[in-house]
């Protein structure tokens, strides 16, 4: 009973958090829209007489002190109204949750390869390091992290698209409709468009994953239980699969879960190489064309990802292992 | 160093060198690109950063070992006719230099930040262990981009060529001081309660004096091993921020703007011009990180022990 009590106010404590760090991201938002942006111009362009000016000024109160302007800012901040895109015309948000789906599924395509690949690889490195299987597996590993992930994108496209022949080097291809959301997944040619850019996604990720399940897996055999399993006459296969991976999971979560960010500038890179239509190509598109309230939006919705999963690995962290964090509450 | 490490040193490193030969041939590879890219202007036919010295009629001349190649162009020529041999030595000189020059500013702020930690120790630890930390948990390459696209957005293409090189060394280089804050902190913990540090002290030395003199080399080994990772991964963020556009100028590329600017030209046959430079960029981080793993090895005797 006590124990539940603590993790709600666990839970409790860390959404209070989250919702701090997300005002604090607002507020730098705004402060960068105010010092880079100038709405008149973006709206009206340069030939304007002065007394048209003032008057829209007036208008979008944007003669009022600042703490108004920023109280102004959060109120539609809250509302899901983070300014209008100058390249678009259109609500930014609006233009940044059209181009999730893309990103997405990219993003998505590329774990499923890293799960499906770096479990039985970590595993089978830690249980039998010796093998050559396990010095190649981690010697490609070496190699995959010493590539860049543009590289690996670039190298990919010169091989299957420009050689070869055989897969297309940028955008999504045919997608579908369903609701809001567009798809890639349910056409042929829209899985065809992501298999190079997700293989170059998982490709940075996978040698990380590799070597953490590796690490982790390498804790975990080094334990009393393992022996007592294997004593108690457990098959290794049993001990490895039921009792140690599932403990060396934990931690991998965790670690995981931090790679937010990292994840989002990887995606990004992902994208410009294979002109893939997501929020990064998206980002970089507002930056060349200097479209302030898009880039600050991007930020505050990258802002709010990271805020999101960084909440959801602490409070899953706690549930898997009840020991975590507790102490100070 | 002692005389008698001098004296010793390279027969343990012709050993080291037997022993792992990928590690040799790693570093035969860095020490070659780094001297040819130390010599750039002496060893390139043409200066790449000066326009009137390339012709457009040049353009897209393929490497000599290729059909409708140029003897005066060893590896090619890229869109604008500038010999691309000459492009990536200067490039390589580019990319290297500011990945070193980065390292350096994360180890300046680093070390000093992981030894005050530890030499002061209760809250002055606590801050300097939560701000790497939260610095960490934001993401090099994230905040990168995040600085450099606002500076780009708010001052225009044009300052952020020409302050490219600081910016690029800064924001690398306060991104990853961390690492060097940790490294620094849990090692000059181990030394901290060694004999020769509490003989130090009881010897009427001040807490800067020992850290400076007697702990800090001591440390050093895990800060140089430290030190060569973080150099390939401040070339690599250096190549991917100059890849998004968001870093080095097409007047003035590093490998990354080399590989970004010869990207349009793949399509139309000429992949060399993006290629080349990639491979060149792909041997320094490998040779940059089989050293690393092996100066870990070398300067670590209970890993060379397992």
């Amino acid at each position: 009973m006590q124990a539940i009590a603590a993790g709600l106010s666990f839970v409790g404590r860390r959404l209070m958090q989250a919702a701090l760090v997300m005002l604090a991201i607002l507020i730098i938002a705004f402060a960068v829209k105010d010092a880079l942006g100038d709405p008149l111009r973006e709206i009206l362009g340069e030939a304007v007489p002065e007394a048209q000016r003032e008057e829209l000024r007036r208008e979008l109160g944007l003669d009022r002190p600042w703490p108004e302007q920023l109280a102004r800012y959060l109120g539609g901040a809250v509302k899901g109204d983070l300014g209008t895109s100058t390249i678009y015309k259109r609500p930014t948000l609006g233009v940044i949750l059209a181009k999730f789906p893309a990103s997405f599924e990219l993003v998505l395509g590329a774990s499923l390869i890293v799960l499906l690949f770096s479990v039985p690889a970590g595993v089978y490195c830690a249980v039998r390091p010796r093998t050559r299987g396990a010095q190649l597996i981690l010697g490609l590993s070496v190699l995959g992290i010493s590539i860049p992930v543009f590289l690996t994108g670039i190298l990919l496209i010169t091989l299957f698209s420009v050689w070869l022949g055989w897969l297309p080097a940028f955008g999504r291809g045919d997608t579908v409709r369903l609701g809001f959301w567009d798809t890639g997944l349910l056409t042929w040619d829209g899985l065809k468009h992501l298999i190079l850019p997700a293989l170059t996604l998982s490709s940075i990720m996978l040698p990380l994953f590799i070597r953490l399940v590796r690490g982790a897996m390498l804790d975990e055999l080094g334990h009393d239980y393992v022996r007592t399993a294997r004593a108690k006459g457990a098959s290794p296969l049993r001990v490895w699969l039921a009792h140690a991976l599932r403990n060396a999971l934990l931690p991998l979560v965790a670690i995981g879960g931090l790679q937010v960010g990292t994840l989002i500038a990887y995606t990004l890179l992902t994208e410009t190489v294979f002109q893939w239509p997501g929020m990064g190509f998206l980002f970089l598109e507002a930056v060349t064309r200097a479209d302030i309230p898009l880039i600050t939006t991007y930020l505050v919705f990258v802002g709010l990802l990271f805020v999101v999963t960084n909440t959801i690995v602490d409070i899953v962290s706690l549930m898997l292992d009840p020991r975590i964090g507790l102490e100070g509450a | 160093m002692s005389a008698e490490m001098v004296r010793t040193a390279p027969r343990a490193l012709l050993a080291f060198a037997a022993e792992r030969p990928g590690a040799a041939l790693a570093a035969i590879i860095l020490g070659s690109i780094a001297f040819a890219a130390a010599l750039a202007p002496l060893l390139a036919p043409q200066d790449p950063f000066d326009l009137t010295s390339f012709d457009l009629l040049d353009a897209g001349r393929p490497p000599a070992w290729l059909k409708g190649s140029d003897p005066r162009f060893l590896l090619g020529t890229d869109a604008q006719g500038r010999d691309l041999f000459s492009a990536i030595l200067y490039g390589t000189r580019i990319s290297l230099i500011v990945g070193v020059l980065a390292v350096a500013i994360q180890a300046a702020l680093g070390v000093p930040l992981g030894l005050l930690a530890t030499y002061r120790g209760g809250r002055v630890d606590t801050v300097v262990t939560r701000a790497a930390d939260i610095q960490l948990s934001l993401s090099t390459l994230m905040m990168a981009i995040i600085v450099l696209a606002l500076f780009r957005a708010g001052l225009g293409g044009e300052s952020l060529s020409r302050y490219a090189v600081p910016l690029l060394v800064v924001v690398i280089g306060v991104a990853e001081w961390p690492y060097f804050a940790r490294t620094a902190r849990a090692a000059a913990q181990v030394e901290a309660v060694k004999d020769y540090v509490r003989a130090a002290r009881a010897l009427g030395g001040t807490g800067l004096g020992i850290v400076t003199r007697h702990i800090l080399p001591n440390i050093l080994s895990p800060l140089i091993v430290l030190a060569t990772t973080q150099i390939a991964g401040a070339i690599m963020a250096e190549a991917a921020l100059s890849f998004l556009g968001l870093g080095m100028p097409v007047t003035k590329p590093s490998l990354g703007t080399l590989i970004r600017s010869g990207y349009d030209l793949m399509f139309a046959g000429a992949w060399w011009v993006t290629v080349l430079p990639g491979l060149v960029l792909i041997a320094v981080l490998i040779s940059v990180n089989v050293l690393g793993d092996a100066l870990r090895d070398l300067l670590d005797p209970r890993r060379v022990a397992r």
